[in-house]
């Protein structure tokens, strides 16, 4: 197994990792800290295609690296963007959770 | 199996053993410091795999400036949720649902992974015979400013537009105010000496990012990225302070380098062969002026997005 | 000449993974927090110290040699002062 197979495979275990944070944790901080491991698992995955695409001298296919770095601004922005307007419901409506209502423990109760 | 391989199993394991922390952790803050190590770890992978431009970014800004807003955020949440937040679990069918569902997402990734031809298909021939045209030694920035610098100018774009949305957000009575600090305690002596020791050289080692990015790894994120962060711990130690958000200096700063950008971009037309090519011979100067632009903003950008909305009233 | 400068990386280097590993284990085993910070800062300092020590025969350049020993200065600093930090926040919060 080389170093790149194994890359994807953490890419993928991340992915998932990610999305059962963002699925079945309520506190909006978590969800985001869930969209960020979903991101850069998908980030990793593309880095194995980069690296698959091994050419021309170049250890790694740079187009995917550099839509990478893009993405992994863009992520920045959104994780900023998703902190603020959690804080600031946070400051209006006091503390919020993302919690169904219908699936929660006390309505099993 | 080698020692190499042997070290890439237990770099894989540590990942995974962090993400896994910063999932199923009790705390929401122990969760975030999680993440910060998570993404130091991550960048060490990267580097495995060749790339280290990513590497540096993703250390940079994935782990470092994303680290310093969740840790801000957590520390706020966690002061205002003692009022008591609802962060009960959902029931256990639904976490078992989830479990199966996300181990399924994982186990078809897994596959798709593993059927990837090899070598796969890959633009590296044609990013290596146009190098010599832009003069550049480092394909990557190539890439994000010539061959696809349209979408390294939009991506431009979304961080003011992320600017823009964080501000919005002020309340009414703040707003033309100043963010607070990022992290608003009181100064203290480390924090002051801290501040005043490392700014220098991280300026230095800043500038030279993003000036060897043209041949090696780094560029304008990576340099930009350590430049907000000397910017951020001036501002912590209480030596500095966020400006107002009418600031034209600062607004002027947050939209120098998307402008620049779009203005090089356009000139192409009259120049060269159309929007965003730039004329023969003159690549790499127009390369480096813009990316000097875009290091200004983006090195401004990160503390403002950082910092938040406008907190403190507006000082007459 | 090679070889002892091998020899001597060799060392350098096994000495700094040993100090890491007792730091890593004074931070596992210690029971508060002060004597864990303590135990780590140091330890770690030490190793890496000793690791950037080990390395700079091979650093190929000045240059190189030079950014080693600055990133070892980094290290100190940002060492020093997050380890001041945390034993602040430990004993405000009591």
């Amino acid at each position: 197994m080389t170093a790149a197979t194994l890359a994807g495979f953490i890419g993928s275990a991340l992915v998932g990792l990610g999305l059962y944070g963002l699925i079945t944790d309520p506190q909006p901080i978590r969800k985001i800290l869930g969209f960020n491991l979903i991101g850069s698992g998908v980030f990793l995955l593309f880095g194995i295609v980069a690296r698959k695409g091994a050419a021309a001298g170049f250890a790694a296919d740079p187009v995917p690296q550099a839509m990478v770095i893009t993405g992994i601004v863009v992520a920045f922005s959104a994780s900023a963007l998703a902190i603020a307007l959690v804080l600031r419901l946070y400051e209006v409506a006091g503390p919020v959770s993302l919690r169904s209502e219908h699936t929660s423990n006390k309505a099993e109760k | 199996m080698s020692i190499l391989q042997i070290l890439d199993i237990g770099l894989a394991g540590l990942v995974l053993a962090v993400a896994a922390w910063t999932v199923f952790a009790r705390d929401a803050f122990a969760a975030v410091v999680g993440f910060v190590a998570y993404g130091l770890l991550l960048s060490l992978v990267w580097v495995r795999l060749f790339a280290v431009d990513v590497a540096l970014t993703e250390a940079a800004i994935g782990s470092g400036v994303t680290g310093v807003l969740l840790i801000g955020a957590a520390g706020r949440l966690r002061k205002l949720e003692a009022s008591g937040g609802d962060d009960e679990l959902p029931g256990a069918s639904l976490r078992l649902f989830a479990a199966a569902l996300c181990i399924f997402v994982t186990l078809v990734l897994a596959g798709v992974v593993l059927s990837l031809p090899d070598p796969g298909p890959t633009l590296a021939p044609e990013a290596a015979r146009h190098l010599a045209e832009t003069g550049l030694g480092n394909p990557i920035t190539a890439v994000l400013l010539s061959y696809r610098s349209f979408d390294t100018m939009l991506e431009k774009v979304v961080l003011v537009l992320a600017v823009v949305g964080v501000w919005s957000l002020a309340a009414d009575q703040y707003w033309g105010g100043a963010a607070g600090n990022p992290r608003g305690a009181e100064p203290d002596g480390t924090r002051a000496l801290l501040a005043q020791v490392l700014p220098p050289l991280g300026i230095l080692i800043g500038i030279h990012m993003v000036w060897v990015g043209a041949d090696e790894p780094g560029g304008a994120f990576q340099g930009g990225a350590i430049l907000a962060a000397m910017w951020m711990i001036t501002m912590m130690a209480g030596l500095t302070e966020m400006p107002s958000i009418r600031s034209r200096l600062l607004r002027l700063v947050l939209v120098a380098g998307p402008a620049v950008f779009v203005a090089v971009g356009v000139a192409g037309v009259a120049f060269a062969s159309g929007v965003f090519a730039y004329p023969t011979g003159f690549a790499k100067p127009l390369i480096l002026f813009i990316e000097a632009f875009m290091t200004l903003s983006i090195a401004v950008t990160l503390p403002v997005l950082v910092a938040g909305p406008p907190k403190r009233l507006r000082q007459q | 000449m090679n070889v002892l400068l091998d020899l001597f990386s060799v060392i350098a280097i096994c000495f700094g993974t040993f100090f890491f590993l007792a730091g890593t284990a004074g931070l596992l085993r210690f029971p508060d927090a002060l004597s864990r910070l303590h135990a780590l800062t140091k330890a770690d300092n030490l190793g890496v110290g000793l690791i950037v020590l080990g390395l700079l025969p091979h650093a190929g350049s000045l240059l190189a040699a030079l950014k080693l020993v600055a990133i070892w200065a980094l290290i100190q600093l940002a060492g020093a002062t997050s380890a001041q930090l945390i034993a602040r926040a430990i004993r405000r919060s009591g």
